[in-house]
Order: C-alpha cells, then structure tokens, then sequence
C-alpha cells in the first residue's frame, strides 16, 4: 500500500472489480456452454470444466486475499500463520470428498451384494469373505 | 504482591524503540512488550484470527456438502435449480446468481475504496463509500430472500423435501388414460377446498408414498406424453391449491411403470444452512458497517489519528464474506 501512490491503487482496485467480473463471467460460460446450454449438442469434457472452474475459483480466491486483503503488504510471518492452516482445510477438503465417494461405492457394492443369490453348491475356502469381495473393497 | 505486579507493565522510555513506527500505535506500548507481533496492530491481527477460524467453519460446512454429494448416485442439476429470475422468468441457468455475484464483487471494490479514503484520512470519501458498500450488502441479502423464496414458495423445497432430482433411466410421462389403462383406479380427494386427483394401485391405501399424478407444471401445462433421457433433471411440481407434491407416472422402455422419486433430502438442508450462514455474515457485516459508519460520521476515527484503522478491519471481513461467496457458488451452483 505505502508503495503506490493514491492514483495508482485508486486504478488497481478498479482493475481488480473488472478482473473479478471477468473471471465469473467466465466461470459461467464454462458451465454453461460446457453442458451445451449455448451450443447445441457441444458438450466439455467433465474433468477439463471442473478443473478449469477450480482453479479460476483459487485464482479468485487469491486475488481477493492478496490485493483486497492486502495480504502482500503484510509482513511473512502473519501471510503464513494465516495462509498454512488454510492449505491444511484444502487437504481435509480432498479427503472427505474421496470419503464421500468412497460411501457411494460401499452403498453400489451393498446393493449388488443383497441382490446375489446365494450358491449352495460353493465348496468353503476358510475364508471368511469371497477373494472377489477383497478385491472390489480395495 | 498482586498489587505490585500490576504495575510491572512500565512503558519503555521513547529511546530504547528500535521501530520509529511505534509511536504510531494505539495499541498502548506495542501490545505492552515494546514490538509489534508481525507490525500488525492488535486489532488487525486478531481480525485475521478470527477470520482462519471462520474459515475452518465454513470448511466444516464445506466438507459435509461435499462428503453427502459424493456418496450419493444422483444429485439436483444446479443449472435446473437455480434458473429463475424476478419478473417470472424460468429456464435460464444461473444468471441470478451471476447478479448476486456482481453486486458483491461491487461492495467489496466500494470497500477497498473507502479503507483507501480512510489512509488518506478523508472522511467525507470514507462516508461516501461505506454507505455504497452497505446498500451492496443490502441488495445482496434482497437477492437471497428473492432466491429462498422462490425455492421454498414456489417450487417446495423445504429442509426435510427435496422434490428436485435427475431421471436414472429415459421414459416417457403417462395420462390419466394410460395409467388407469394399466390397472391403476382414479381418486378424487377434497383438501383445501380443492380437488385433488390421482392414481393408486387396487387395494393400496391411501396415503402420500402410494399416489401417482398426471405430470403438470406449476403453471398448470399438463406434460404427459412428454419423453425424457437419462440423466435429465426433474421437479416433483407442488400443487398449490391442494397442498400437495405430486410425483408423477412415467412408462420405461421396457413398459414398466414408475413414479418420480424425491432427490437427496440433505440438499434443502445443506443449501439453507449454508447459504443462511453465509447470508447471516452478510447481515451482520452490514449492521457493523452501519455502527462503524455512525461512528465515522462522529468524528471518532477521525481523532484517533491511525488512518481509520476501524474502517480497514471491517473491510478485512467484508472481503472474507466475499471469498466465502467464491467457494460457495462454486460448489453449490458452478459444479
């Protein structure tokens, strides 16, 4: 802040409002061209919307802290001590969301187990569950 | 000797500071230790404290939408959700949203600006623009009681109801004919002083999970005979004369009959929950900046000498309302 003059950060933050208006609008034209809102029959690949719709979120994200927050004027130590924590909540994010599909996994495994029938004939392994089980719980 | 300690706190004589800076702090003698923790103020530091455990709240949050999400086979199409717009528009995905989004990229500019009045010490400009930041966040809670409303009055969806959901197989929607044709009986009900009509299977008792409609729209189109595919979002439409939700009957292709299932119950749930709770740092951001403003216009901050500080760490959790709104139109109507 103390760097630049009153002009100059009177124009970065106009700068920063037309940037962020910039980035949502194009947030929105990826999800809804992506799923052929605009265009009829094109579609984007899942993967490259989600990624792309991510990371224009983080760079959001990003700017509002750093410019808006004025994070950078700050001194390190303050940056880290709020910054690193967060990147803890990132990887509690990732993990519970694996969590989460790994509960729709078990649920679909459930389901096809409780439609099974039964094979009387099966001679016992000593096993207490089949070998084909382990490998669809992996 | 409590009495004694009390006094221990002595304020160290100008010459021994080491930051020139110092003497700018109304902190009383830089947090009483002679330096300050990150030459951050106290006030502003504690703000960003606060504001890491806010996040971790919202993570919290955060993590159970997106834990429920995942483990569930379907989830409402949010382009299908949230494509109203005032003045009785329907059918177009997520451009209210997107205002919503605008007019609090808006308040979070007017805020950077009036913090930058403020370190010019320029109260009129600090006035100016907090009260521009304030009707930003006004408009913005006015957008989200627009939204609720619309989802709760008119399309029903309520905490424990979620008539929202994807089709799992392509079909087509049945008449009154055609399910009576597959042996189904006809019922006529009163309720609400209207008439309720529709369809149960011989025998079946009459209650809410066994009743089969004739697809309409809340403006009363009837749709039967219209065909859908896999993977097409869907809203079990309430009936506002009777009081009723009303899953309609559909035909697969394989001629077997079915009945619009309700989408994941959490979503009502979870949507309201955290968009109430992101709404509610917006109200109470707004009832701060109103004080803060009030106490502007005295003359307060004026006379502290320290460039408005009050002025910057409202403005540091106006942008957090602001980041928090990121993720959450993202997750909730971006993916």
């Amino acid at each position: 802040m103390a760097d630049l003059s009153y002009e100059d950060s009177k124009k970065l933050v106009f700068k920063g409002m037309a940037l962020l208006a910039v980035v949502t609008l194009i947030e929105v034209a990826i999800a809804l061209v992506g799923k052929g809102y605009v265009i009829e029959g094109f579609h984007l690949p899942v993967w490259l919307m989600y990624i792309s719709m991510i990371g224009l979120s983080l760079y959001k994200a990003y700017f509002i802290v750093y410019e808006f927050m004025h994070m950078k004027y700050e001194v390190k130590g303050l940056a880290m001590s709020v910054l690193l924590p967060t990147g803890l909540l990132v990887w509690a994010v990732i993990a519970f969301f694996n969590e989460g599909n790994s509960w729709n996994q078990r649920r679909t495994l459930i389901k096809e187990k409780n439609a099974e029938t039964i094979d009387d004939t099966r001679k016992s392994t000593g096993s207490i569950i089949d070998l084909k089980d382990v490998k669809n719980l992996n | 000797m409590a009495h004694d300690t009390a006094h221990t706190d002595v304020i160290p004589e100008q010459g021994h500071l080491e930051h020139k800076d110092y003497m700018d702090s109304h902190d009383g003698p830089a947090w009483g230790g002679g330096k300050r923790p990150f030459k951050a103020s106290y006030g502003k530091l504690m703000m960003w404290y606060f504001l890491l455990s806010d996040a971790f709240t919202f993570a919290g949050f955060l993590i159970a939408y997106g834990a429920i999400r995942f483990s569930m086979p379907t989830w409402p199409v949010p382009d299908h959700v949230f494509s109203a717009f005032p003045g009785g528009f329907h059918g177009w995905p997520l451009i209210f949203v997107t205002v919503m989004t605008f007019v609090l990229i808006l308040s979070s500019v007017t805020m950077v600006r009036a913090v930058q009045e403020g370190h010019r010490r320029n109260k009129r400009g600090v006035m100016f623009w907090m009260a521009l930041t304030i009707i930003g966040g006004a408009a913005f809670l006015g957008c989200q009681a627009w939204e609720w409303n619309t989802m709760i009055n008119e399309e029903g969806v309520t905490v424990t109801k979620n008539p929202f959901s994807t089709h799992l197989q392509g079909g087509t929607y049945l008449t009154g004919a055609e399910i009576e044709g597959a042996g189904f009986e006809k019922v006529m009900t009163e309720t609400h002083g209207k008439t309720a009509t529709y369809y149960l299977e011989p025998g079946a008792e009459d209650i809410e999970e066994n009743r089969l409609f004739v697809k309409q729209n809340h403006q009363k189109e009837v749709l039967a005979g219209e065909s859908f595919k896999e993977e097409d979002p869907y809203l079990i439409t309430y009936n506002h004369d009777t009081h009723l939700y009303e899953p309609s009957a559909f035909k697969t292709p394989d001629g077997s009959i079915h009945k619009e299932a309700f989408g994941p119950i959490a979503f009502g749930s979870l949507f309201f929950f955290i968009t109430g709770f992101h709404g509610f740092h917006v109200f109470s951001g707004v009832v701060f900046l109103l004080i803060i403003l009030i106490n502007v216009a005295s003359g307060l901050y004026h006379n502290r000498s320290n460039n408005y500080e009050m002025v910057e760490k409202i403005g540091l959790y106006w942008h957090f309302v602001d980041l928090v709104w990121v993720f959450v139109f993202l997750v909730f109507y971006l993916l």
